[in-house]
């Protein structure tokens, strides 16, 4: 078919076309209960899985007993690292390092060492409790500054292949318990500090922090030997299908994975997380098997890395900023997952969207005893965002220039290349960042308990742009469009159905939009770099575009025209006054009672220019501002009034942005100031369980929450869009920190506690401060 | 670290108890939750399960008119009780109301907790709802979301709460 870029089409009244509020087509199944989740499916003769998990951080498996479990009546399958030697049993798309079970070595607490399937689950907790294991404790390296001492003792000893979706080019070899190693050189960062005039510098840590998505990560597997069926909770079902298939040495299409409604994602779900032991379980029982974690395992499957950082910025006497040198540790835990991407992104983030003479980052990714981290919306951003701009922040103060004006003076600019070789800056920063200080009022008196940040960064997003997407048109004028994007709550189902709609002139109501089944919907690549409505849009409106090429050439035979003459209006090709319904048209098209016109798009890196092939596919904006109340006895932060940016280029849904940038201011004062896993001196996590790791209630919900949605159509999405979602999330965090800087309150370590918060105020009433 | 297998001895309890409107009797074990009770043996799928202590609000269920957690009760307490899960407010009145205003408020993303705050709104609509917006807050408090910043499933509440006083 060919493909017209350009088709004349009327936007169709309230029908939910592009730029409007509509309920969200998944919204009555979700209030009404009805959405299924992996955990609500059930399959034929499914057995219930368990995991049991190593309660030591670091030991050498001497035994493992599970005759007792076996021998439990109603117990289907136990399976030990013994039963997985046919198979390359390690998994980890970044660096191959991860054991499906444990293999003579645990290397964190809750590490899977056994799994079972049973008749119930139940049963299946009883024959785990039944099963004994011998561990030979050893000592465990906890934090990543014992991790990267030069007597530290080595957690990996084995070579491991890199895995095959990491996207980083050469890995570098392993350096002690450093696994990877992110470096930026511009320039020489050392003299110019020399140079400069004012020199800020500290040493910063930021928490390992949990997604908590309320569903935790569940699975059903279904293993034949020939082929392998996983329904699962995950984001990026086609690299979970890569990955499977190369652990059980299986065709692509021999895999087929199944993702139902996510009950959220943030990055906890994306690649592979408990699918392969679901597998294995089911490989042995011969039967489907469903794995459902807990909490207190869903937070040691994967969480956001903790972070040692040391920054020192260097601007000249007027606040012209000079030079920038970090260098950053992050804690992956005991294997990769998605670290290297992380510390690579965290890398990307260090300077900030700033003009320099020079900077020099250095970013390692470290192997602690502790659990495995990965993604978590806005990694990278949300480690460093804080700290560059806390700095700015310490500058200006010294040089007495406004915050405000330091950002005017030194921010790039549109066209600005932030990254040799890749995309130039997209955006606006400095006049979202004075739609900040504007909502704001910015420069207003504010009493002595009250403080006001902001905060400005970038974000490299869009992952790797391939997507592709079908659309079928039926014989009743309805369509169904199969996409791979996963419905973790950010409402792609209905953005998509609403760029198929603005194309087709169809209203929402009329198209369907369901879950990735791998067997049958066109590959997407991932969920996640806020990338959906951008990346997989682009290709649901190619399609789209097929799908309404065809309707005007069958139209136009109709109507007794060219087809370049036929406008679609209102789910009808028309030619003047003469008007025929697209049911008409398809039957017409295919004769007896129709078929289904069928239009493919895609998106690919590959074969042109522009940001698709330069990347990333867009620079998604992280600026936000707050102003805080602290209570000055107990060092408690209380937000008054938040601001955050959607910089969208064109707003698919304006409500579905506005919710899911509130949602993520939440989680950003979370990150900021409670938020913190705890691990002992012998790496096992202390706060497992919601009662003592504390997330964001409506308690904590800011006086006043605003999102100004920017539309400037300058996405190279649908229809000028570009993503969001995750911006604000770094956003949030430097923005409090900001805002207690400009109180005298410096913070180097998150989250800002009361107790933290309360000590600083001590310091800084001992004049330890700048300016 | 390691415990020795729990006693195969399963003491079984009868249970009789109003839900969503109708008899229900069964014979359970009586360390049965609440929750496994619905979800795994009555197949009402609507009530979720996440946090396992009572915090998180997912799995809420009224029982006898007030919400509670079903993660952490006994299905045989509820013996002789009224019991509503989501599946049982669908089919009241006061449903239209809530889910107009959740779906006009945007107030669900990825829907995991909705049914818990449903059921939480549905109390305080029947109880005499709250005056102001910090009280409604407060009555929510004990229901987690995660994607939205929760204002707007304020906002829903005291739609429906306003539009079901109006009648």
């Amino acid at each position: 078919m060919t493909r017209i870029e350009q088709v004349p089409h009327r936007t169709i009244g309230d029908a939910g076309a592009v730029g409007q509020s509509i309920d969200r087509v998944d919204g009555p199944a979700k209030v009404a209960g009805r959405a299924e989740f992996t955990g609500d499916m059930h399959v034929a003769s499914m057995a219930f899985g368990r995991v049991l998990r190593s309660p030591l951080a670091r030991a050498r498996i001497v035994d493992i007993d599970v005759r007792d479990a076996e021998a439990i009546a109603g117990v289907v399958a136990v399976v030990t690292a013994a039963d997985l030697s046919d198979i390359d049993a390690t998994f980890g798309h970044a660096i191959r390092d991860r054991p499906i079970l444990a293999d003579g070595q645990v290397r964190f607490m809750g590490e899977p060492v056994v799994a079972v399937a049973a008749e119930t689950d139940e049963i299946a907790q009883r024959a785990v409790e039944a099963i004994r294991i011998n561990y030979e404790p050893l000592d465990p390296v906890v934090d990543v500054e014992d991790a990267i001492a030069d007597d530290a003792v080595a957690i990996h000893t084995d070579f491991y292949p890199p895995g095959f979706a990491h996207g980083l080019g050469e890995l570098g070899e392993r350096d002690g318990n450093i696994c990877y190693t992110h470096r930026i050189t511009d320039g020489d960062a050392h003299d110019a500090l020399q140079s400069a005039d004012i020199v800020v510098e500290g040493t910063y840590r930021f928490p390992a922090v949990y997604q908590y998505a309320l569903e935790p990560h569940t699975v059903i597997a279904d293993h034949t030997g020939a082929e392998l069926t996983v329904w699962a909770s995950c984001q990026h079902p086609f690299l979970v299908r890569a990955e499977l298939a190369s652990i059980f040495e299986l065709a692509l299409d021999k895999v087929r994975v199944i993702v139902p409604y996510l009950g959220g994602g943030f990055g906890s779900k994306s690649y592979t997380k408990m699918e392969p032991i679901a597998a294995v379980v089911s490989r042995k029982a011969g039967r489907p098997v469903r794995i459902a974690n807990r909490v207190d395992e869903a937070m040691v499957t994967t969480r956001r890395h903790g972070m040692i950082c040391e920054m020192r910025t260097g601007a000249a006497a007027d606040g012209t900023l000079v030079g920038r040198e970090v260098r950053m540790w992050l804690d992956t835990g005991a294997y990769a997952d998605n670290g290297p991407r992380v510390t690579a992104t965290a890398a990307d983030a260090a300077p900030g969207p700033y003009r320099w003479d020079a900077v020099s980052v250095e970013a390692n990714c470290v192997y602690t005893n502790t659990a495995p981290s990965g993604s978590y919306r806005a990694f990278g951003a949300t480690h460093l965002q804080w700290i560059g701009e806390s700095q700015i922040d310490r500058i200006g103060r010294q040089a007495g220039i406004d915050p405000l004006e330091m950002r005017r003076k030194n921010l790039h600019q549109r066209g600005d290349i932030l990254r040799a070789g890749g995309t130039p800056l997209d955006g606006d920063l400095i006049g979202d960042i004075e739609k900040v200080a504007t909502a704001l009022d910015w420069g207003a008196e504010r009493g002595p308990d009250r403080g006001v940040g902001l905060s400005v960064g970038v974000l490299a997003a869009g992952a790797h742009p391939v997507s592709s997407a079908t659309i079928k048109l039926g014989p009743d004028g309805r369509a169904t469009l199969l996409v791979g994007s996963t419905e973790m709550g950010q409402g792609t189902r209905t953005a998509m159905a609403q760029i198929a709609s603005e194309v087709l002139t169809i209203p929402v109501s009329s198209i369907d939009v369901h879950g990735a089944d791998t067997w049958f919907t066109p590959y997407d690549r991932s969920t996640g770099a806020s990338r959906s409505t951008t990346v997989a849009g682009k290709a649901v409106e190619r399609a789209a575009r097929e799908v309404a090429a065809a309707l005007r050439e069958t139209g136009a035979e109709l109507l007794g025209t060219d087809s370049e003459h036929v406008v679609l209006i209102d789910g009808a090709a028309t030619h003047g006054d003469a008007t025929i319904p697209f049911d008409e048209v398809v039957r017409h098209r295919f004769g007896f009672s129709g078929g289904e016109i069928i239009g493919s798009g895609e998106v690919r890196p590959t074969g042109g220019t522009g940001s698709y092939a330069e990347g990333p596919v867009f620079w998604e904006v992280c600026i936000g501002g707050v102003e805080i109340e602290v209570d000055r006895d107990t060092g408690e932060v209380r937000v008054v009034h938040s601001v955050g940016i959607a910089d969208v280029g064109r707003a698919i849904n304006p409500d579905l942005i506005r919710i899911q940038d509130e949602g993520g201011t939440m989680q950003g004062l979370g990150n900021a100031l409670f938020e913190e896993m705890e691990f002992s001196a012998d790496g096992l996590l202390r706060n497992d369980t919601l009662l003592d790791y504390r997330i964001p209630t409506t308690a904590d919900i800011p006086d006043r929450f605003d999102t100004i949605i920017v539309e400037n159509e300058d996405g190279p999405g649908p229809f000028g869009a570009k993503g969001c979602g995750e911006g604000i999330l770094a956003a949030i965090p430097a923005a409090v920190v900001n805002a207690l800087g400009s109180m005298g309150i410096e913070i180097n370590r998150l989250p800002a506690t009361p107790e933290r918060v309360w000590r600083a105020m001590q310091s800084s009433a001992e004049g330890v401060q700048d300016g | 670290m390691v415990e020795g297998p729990r006693s195969d001895r399963i003491h079984l309890v009868k249970l009789r108890c109003e839900l969503n409107g109708g008899q229900v009797e069964e014979e359970i074990p009586d360390h049965e939750l609440l929750i496994d009770f619905l979800r795994e043996r009555l197949g009402l799928t609507g009530t979720k399960m996440s946090c396992e202590v009572q915090v998180c609000g997912a799995c809420t269920v009224l029982v006898d008119g007030n919400p509670v957690s079903s993660c952490c009760m006994l299905a045989a307490d509820v013996d002789g009780h009224s019991v509503l899960t989501i599946e049982g407010l669908r089919d009241l009145p006061e449903y239209v109301t809530l889910e107009r205003a959740f779906l006009n408020h945007a107030a669900t993303q990825c829907g995991f907790c909705t049914p818990g705050f449903m059921l939480t709104s549905a109390a305080l609509m029947a109880s005499g709802a709250p005056r102001t917006r910090r009280e409604r807050s407060e009555a929510l408090s004990g229901n987690l979301c995660r994607c939205t910043g929760y204002s707007v499933i304020l906002d829903a509440v005291e739609e429906a709460v306003g539009a079901y006083d109006e009648n």
